[in-house]
This record gives structure tokens, C-alpha cells and sequence, in this order.
């Protein structure tokens, strides 16, 4: 594993993003982020600009007109980073599944990184979550990702 | 100057400007992040955290805002870190041999201090974002209202040297009269000296330049990778060089000799602790708020120290 690599899996900065949800998958994303939960012990910090991230968390369903955003936000982080979707709806659209103005999940936009499913997920989950996706990075390496090019580019 | 006496100046850039500044500035960060952790009931991170972020921010890609004026969003990072170093191989220089001063040390001293400000100012200008604008304009603001409270401060050692503008001679005076601060007008000044600190760190009271809950960032916010790197270590690397200047300036340097050193340590530690609490039991104020803090009350106990110090108290 490289320098690069196990520098990156110390200090995690994340940003969250709702691409229209009902609010209670963030009002958890921002639960992990409060002194009960603490998860400055694994150097994560929230970013308050998209470009300091290396994280992306994705919240809601992605409906037509978010979608659009969220390719533009995605272009935005200085990479490698990595995404993660929180909640059934960006899963699987959730109950919005038969509407007609959600067509896509969000891993049809994004190359989602980790799944934590739950409506909403505990922070509990979340944490859990994000573990594993470090075990896998540490495992496999950020192999599979392209890094430092821009991807997504059409449309 | 001779071949030996340049290779020396060079040593002392690199090992004590650069190399030892830094290990000292991370550490003070991670103090002031554990501090923080622990006044919030919370672990905190552990001892190598700046060191992965730095390495992490190194390690990822710098993307160009379209539309910015590229040699001033890249070359601000770089202008700010040079400065820093340069003013602590001055600071560390006099400190180590009071000999190799030169006259005016302390106004260079004094600019230098001023550039990083003005390099946050600049690249946030050149990125072209608006949001970086108000937070440049913020920090341009900040600047103009903590420097002449600043410069009158520093005034106080000036005058208690016998009006001496070398750092080597402040020490030399310490070092036979007594520290500084022991005098009414010394701690009067190390007071406005120390709000000040804060101001030029940019941090809790006087962060309204990069506050990330409401311009996500201010100055920052186009910057990824290296050049986020950059101005985070100079931020780090302040967070020694500031309280180094001042305890040079009141408290007579920190002597790297025996029992001396443990003294300069707790010295340090007790000037960043000092600010890690200012920095966690008080909020954000506006900028108007902290132009009129500045200007009213901290130049009005400045000038009060000055005349002190004028009488010799």
C-alpha cells in the first residue's frame, strides 16, 4: 500500500450532499459527526468546500433535476476520492421507485464506492460502513479508480 | 561573506527555519486539536494527524478554477510559506546568537508577518470565486484593524530597550534587567500582543474570513490539493512563529541549554494553550464587530502601555 494510499485512508474528509431526500439521512450523516460519535479519532473532518473532500456522501434519490448537479459536484473533487450512498432511496430509489421523475439511482451517475442501506441508516451503520470501505481500500487499493482524470464527461 | 558563513545561513534556513519550525507547528496543532477534543468530551485525534493531512493533501490533484488568474492562485501558496520560513530563521537566528543581528530586524520581523495575510487576501482574489472575494475582503479588514494595535504593542519592548529596533539587543536587555512582562506596561501590551495572535492566526474570534459554516472556506475554498497543503502548513508553521516572537519580545527567548529548555517549552505550551481556550469559549463575531474591538479598546490599552512604558513602569 502506498504512502499515498494510507495517508489518504488517515484522514478521510468528508462532504455530504442531499440530492433531495427528506432530510433524515443527513440529520445522521451530521449525528456521526457530533462529540457522542467523534469521528475526529479517524482524522475524518467535515469539508466545508467540495475540492477539500475525499469523500462524497450522497443522500436522497436522484430525480431529474439534482442528477445534473451532482455529476457537476462530482467533477469537482480533486481526486482520488471515493463515494459512498446512504439510504434507500439512493440505493434503490426506495419508495420512489414507480415515479416518474426519478429514473436513475444514484450508482447509475456515480461509481458508488459503498452501499449503506436503511431509511434511515443508524450512525451506527454509517460508521460500520465506512469501516469496511476502508478494510476493502486497504485490501485492494484504490485499483479500478481513475485517478487525477476527469471522468463523467459526457453530457 | 565568506563561502563557511553563507553554507551556516543556509543550515539555519533549512534545519531550524524550516525542518524544526515545522515538526513544532504540527505538534502545536495536534495540541490545539486535542485540547479542543478534550474540552468537548470527545478522544480527539491521535499524534500523527497534521502529518497524514498534510501528506493526504500533497498526494491529490490540484485542479484550476476556470477563469483565475493562474500565477497568483498558484504562487500565493508558495509566497506564504516562504515567509513564514523566512521570519522564523530570523526568530530562531537571533535567538541562538544575539550576535547576528542586523539593525531594524524587528520591522522585517514585522512585514513578514503580514505577508501570509496578504498572500490568503491574494489568492483568494485570483481564484474568482465570489465567495473567496468576501472572505479576502474579510481577511483585508481583519488586517487594516489588528496591525496598528499590533505595532503599538510591540512598541513597549522597543522602548524598555532603550529604544532598540534589534532583536538580539531586546534579548540582551531581558537577559540583564529582567523579563518584560514583569513590568505593568508588559503585560498590558502582552494582552493586546495575544488578542492580536488570534486575529493574525485567523482563529474562533476572528475567523470570520474563513468561516466554514457560512462561505464554506472564505480564502480557502478553490483550493485543493498542493496548494491547500501549503497554506495549511504556513497556518501550522504560525502557530509556532507567532508565539516564539512573542516570548522572544516579553518573556526573553527560550534558551536551548539544560533546565533552560523545559522553562521555553512551558513558555510555548502556556501561550498555546492560552489561545486553544480563547479559540473554544468564544464565538464568531462579525466583522464590523471585530474592526471596532480592534480599534476601540485593544488600541486604547496599547496606547496606555506606551505611555506606561514611556514612565518606566
Amino acid at each position: 500500500m502506498s504512502v499515498k494510499i494510507k495517508a489518504l485512508l488517515k484522514s478521510p474528509w468528508v462532504f455530504h450532499l442531499s440530492t433531495g431526500s427528506c432530510n433524515n439521512c443527513d440529520i445522521e450523516v451530521l449525528d456521526c459527526l457530533t462529540p457522542r460519535f467523534d469521528i475526529e479519532r479517524f482524522g475524518m473532518q467535515l469539508a466545508g468546500s467540495i475540492k477539500h473532500a475525499d469523500i462524497l456522501l450522497v443522500t436522497g434519490s436522484g430525480n431529474r433535476k439534482s442528477m445534473e448537479r451532482v455529476k457537476r459536484i462530482y467533477q469537482q473533487i480533486s481526486k482520488p476520492c471515493l463515494v459512498v450512498a446512504i439510504g434507500e432511496c439512493s440505493l434503490s430509489r426506495g419508495m420512489f421507485i414507480h415515479s416518474y421523475n426519478c429514473p436513475v439511482p444514484v450508482d447509475k451517475v456515480l461509481p458508488v464506492d459503498v452501499y449503506i442501506p436503511g431509511c434511515p441508516p443508524k450512525p451506527e451503520a454509517i460508521i460500520a460502513g465506512i469501516t469496511k470501505l476502508i478494510q476493502k481500500v486497504e485490501r485492494e487499493g484504490l485499483a479500478g479508480k481513475k485517478t487525477g482524470e476527469r471522468e463523467n464527461e459526457q453530457d | 561573506m565568506g563561502l563557511g558563513e553563507s553554507v551556516s545561513y543556509i543550515y539555519y534556513l533549512l534545519i531550524y527555519g524550516f525542518l524544526l519550525t515545522a515538526v513544532l507547528g504540527l505538534a502545536a496543532s495536534w495540541i490545539d486539536r486535542k485540547v479542543t477534543a478534550r474540552v468537548q468530551y470527545r478522544v480527539g485525534p491521535p499524534l500523527l494527524q497534521p502529518v497524514y493531512d498534510i501528506i493526504k493533501l500533497l498526494g491529490k490533484e490540484t485542479l484550476l478554477p476556470s477563469g483565475s488568474s493562474r500565477l497568483l492562485f498558484l504562487g500565493a501558496p508558495l509566497l506564504s510559506l516562504g515567509s513564514v520560513v523566512l521570519v522564523s530563521t530570523i526568530l530562531w537566528m537571533n535567538n541562538l546568537d544575539p550576535s547576528k543581528t542586523f539593525i531594524g530586524d524587528i520591522i522585517v520581523v514585522i512585514y513578514f508577518l503580514t505577508v501570509p495575510s496578504l498572500s490568503l487576501i491574494m489568492g483568494g482574489f485570483a481564484s474568482g470565486n465570489p465567495l473567496s472575494a468576501i472572505g479576502s475582503s474579510r481577511e483585508a479588514k481583519l488586517v487594516l484593524s489588528y496591525e496598528l494595535p499590533f505595532i503599538l504593542a510591540i512598541l513597549v519592548p522597543v522602548i524598555h530597550s532603550e529604544f532598540s529596533i534589534r532583536l538580539g539587543n531586546i534579548l540582551a536587555a531581558q537577559a540583564g534587567q529582567g523579563v518584560f512582562v514583569g513590568s505593568l506596561s508588559g503585560v498590558l501590551a502582552l494582552i493586546v500582543v495575544v488578542i492580536c495572535m488570534q486575529a493574525k492566526l485567523g482563529l474562533v474570534p476572528f475567523d470570520a474570513a474563513e468561516a466554514e459554516t457560512e462561505i464554506t472556506g472564505g480564502c480557502l475554498l478553490e483550493y485543493s490539493g498542493a496548494g491547500l497543503a501549503l497554506f495549511k502548513l504556513s497556518k501550522y508553521m504560525l502557530l509556532f512563529v507567532l508565539p516564539f516572537f512573542i516570548i522572544i519580545l516579553f518573556m526573553g527567548g527560550i534558551r536551548l541549554d539544560g533546565i533552560h529548555l523545559v522553562w521555553g517549552l512551558l513558555k510555548y505550551l502556556g501561550l498555546v494553550a492560552l489561545v486553544t481556550v480563547i479559540r473554544n469559549t468564544n464565538p464568531r463575531v462579525r466583522i464590523d464587530q471585530a474592526v471596532r474591538f480592534f480599534w476601540g479598546p485593544v488600541t486604547a490599552i496599547a496606547i496606555v502601555a506606551v505611555v506606561l512604558a514611556f514612565m518606566g513602569i
